[in-house]
């Protein structure tokens, strides 16, 4: 007789159901502990604010944002109106331009060794010592905004899709050679393709920085737009509408993030290799 | 030695196709030699290599990494040029039989595209190079991915499936065509031994099914022995031929003909000329 307790055998039943337990638990908490941490921080934002006594135009307390966001939702909607324009047109637009170039420069090695160096030096320039230049160029409207928007997405899409579209397995290429496939049966069946997990990564990318493009491009002598209002509400020392106003343009970033990761799912179906 | 390093492209290719002896040659290598040159030195991959496949065989081309057998296999398929020396497949030269699409190739890592399904992976060779439509006797996409067991499959993106599958769907795309040359570069390199040795009996099977000539190339003993009617083995730096051995199995042979006296003489045979090589 052996004293080793034996556990008795449940058996598969048993098991698969303490395995949907563990799942469920794990689920649960992945979803709940995202709000517990936003609410941490509000809560300390809100204890910090009433517990230092601090004046409402140095920071506002969360109520007094959100007082602001229900109360002046009209004057927000109208001025996120025109950046999200400026943010969406620069995104199409500047990645638009990425993409052809990105193409051209495949295609065409002695180009890339022209300019791609050019282009490297123009991406050195800060955003915020372009838009002076971009300004004085395209005026005051809606369009150096927009050429702002469309130059900070450039960038890291043509570097992707240029990586994209070069970094094709080169077994395939040679399964290509030996089909005798043309250089545009090479592109279209596989560079292209291959190039979109890229193309995704660095739209990702461009869809917040488009929005902060944007917004810098409205600092600089605008009435109207999120980044206007920033600046007026700061000069008026209204903290609220301040935070209020972030509150609705990173809502917009986010939105605008949110729906690429969406077409992405919808478009590179498969596993991106790595 | 090749010292004429002349082109390759025009050499009376059906003369040395006559010069076989039994049977018309699907291959004729003479005298092919390779150098690859870089910044810090010239590499000799290939020296003066010179043999025959007969239309309709199975030859194994073995020797030890290095020995430039991946190179002799992309002079074939006309991806690398030689440095001297000429290949005529079918009485013509490798770029023809390229174009005219009598060629099949099958890479170490099965090279599928990620974001094909396997049946549009094994489509592709039909869709590039202003290839005619298969003719009617022809097998299908779907009839090939059946031949190599993969039936109910066609749908799964290559992500989905095990290597041995990923594999068996390149196979599949090589036969597309009905090439009667197909050139396979270590096909079963990366996979586990079981699944290798599965897939050596069907890739037999296969063969004498569609009787497409074919070479192959690996760095294992048992495989090159089991597989080919004839096993070239490669003596490395600089790579050139250092015998042609005949195996003469039994054509419906098993695995288990790795059990057999005939079988372990010709692996020792092989070792001895590799170890010599």
């Amino acid at each position: 007789m052996t004293d080793v307790a034996i556990m008795p055998d449940d058996g598969v039943a048993a098991d698969e159901a303490a395995y949907r337990a563990i799942r469920r638990r794990l689920q649960w908490r992945r979803r709940v502990m995202p709000f517990v941490g936003v609410v941490g921080v509000l809560a300390a934002w809100a204890g910090l604010v009433y517990g230092l006594e601090v004046p409402p135009f140095i920071a506002p307390s969360p109520q007094a944002v959100a007082h602001t966001l229900v109360l002046k939702y009209d004057l927000l909607m109208r001025n996120l109106t025109p950046t999200a324009i400026e943010a969406v047109a620069g995104f199409l637009l500047g990645n638009l331009a990425a993409i052809t170039i990105a193409t051209v420069f495949v295609h065409n090695k002695m180009m890339e060794e022209a300019f791609f160096p050019v282009v490297v030096l123009v991406n050195t320039i800060p955003v915020v010592a372009k838009a002076p230049i971009l300004v004085l160029l395209f005026g005051n409207g809606m369009e150096p905004k927009i050429a702002i928007a469309a130059l900070v997405c450039f960038f890291p899409t043509l570097v992707n899709m240029v990586r994209g579209l070069e970094s094709v397995n080169p077994q395939a290429i040679e399964l290509m050679r030996i089909l005798s496939a043309s250089k545009r049966e090479v592109f279209f069946k596989i560079r292209v393709h291959n190039s979109l997990p890229y193309l995704f990564s660095a739209l990702k990318i461009a869809a917040s920085t488009a929005v902060i493009g944007a917004i810098v491009g409205e600092w600089i002598g605008s009435t109207e737009g999120i980044g206007a209002l920033i600046i007026q509400a700061t000069y008026n020392f209204d903290s609220a509408l301040l935070y209020a106003t972030v509150i609705v343009g990173s809502s917009f970033s986010v939105l605008f993030f949110l729906a690429i990761s969406m077409a992405e799912r919808l478009v590179v179906r498969w596993h991106a290799p790595e | 030695m090749a010292m004429a390093a002349t082109s390759n492209a025009d050499l009376p290719a059906a003369g040395r196709a006559t010069a076989t002896t039994n049977g018309r040659a699907a291959i004729t290598c003479a005298g092919v030699t390779v150098r690859f040159v870089t910044d810090r030195r010239t590499v000799t991959a290939l020296d003066s290599v010179s043999f025959e496949v007969a239309e309709g065989s199975f030859l194994t081309v073995l020797g030890p990494s290095g020995c430039g057998k991946s190179t002799l296999l992309r002079v074939v398929a006309d991806l690398v040029m030689p440095s001297g020396g000429a290949v005529t497949i079918l009485g013509g030269t490798p770029k023809q039989a390229r174009q005219r699409r009598t060629l099949g190739f099958v890479f170490q890592d099965a090279a599928l595209l990620p974001w094909r399904t396997a049946i549009a992976n094994v489509e592709l060779p039909l869709e590039v190079g202003g290839r005619p439509p298969l003719a009617p006797g022809e097998p299908t996409p779907s009839e090939l991915l059946t031949l190599v067991g993969l039936k109910g499959w066609e749908n799964a993106y290559p992500h989905e499936l095990s290597g041995g599958m990923r594999q068996r769907v390149s196979i599949a795309r090589a036969l597309v065509g009905t090439p009667q040359v197909l050139l396979m570069d270590e096909p079963f390199g990366a996979l586990d031994e079981i699944t290798r040795d599965h897939l050596n009996e069907e890739l037999l099977k296969i063969w004498q099914k569609m009787r497409t000539t074919i070479l192959f190339v690996t760095h294992s003993i048992y495989e090159a022995t089991f597989l080919g009617q004839q096993v070239l083995v490669l003596a490395a730096n600089p790579g050139r031929v250092r015998e042609i051995v005949t195996t003469d199995l039994p054509a419906g042979r098993g695995l288990d003909v790795r059990e057999t006296e005939r079988f372990v003489r010709l692996t020792a045979q092989l070792r001895q000329l590799l170890r010599a090589a």
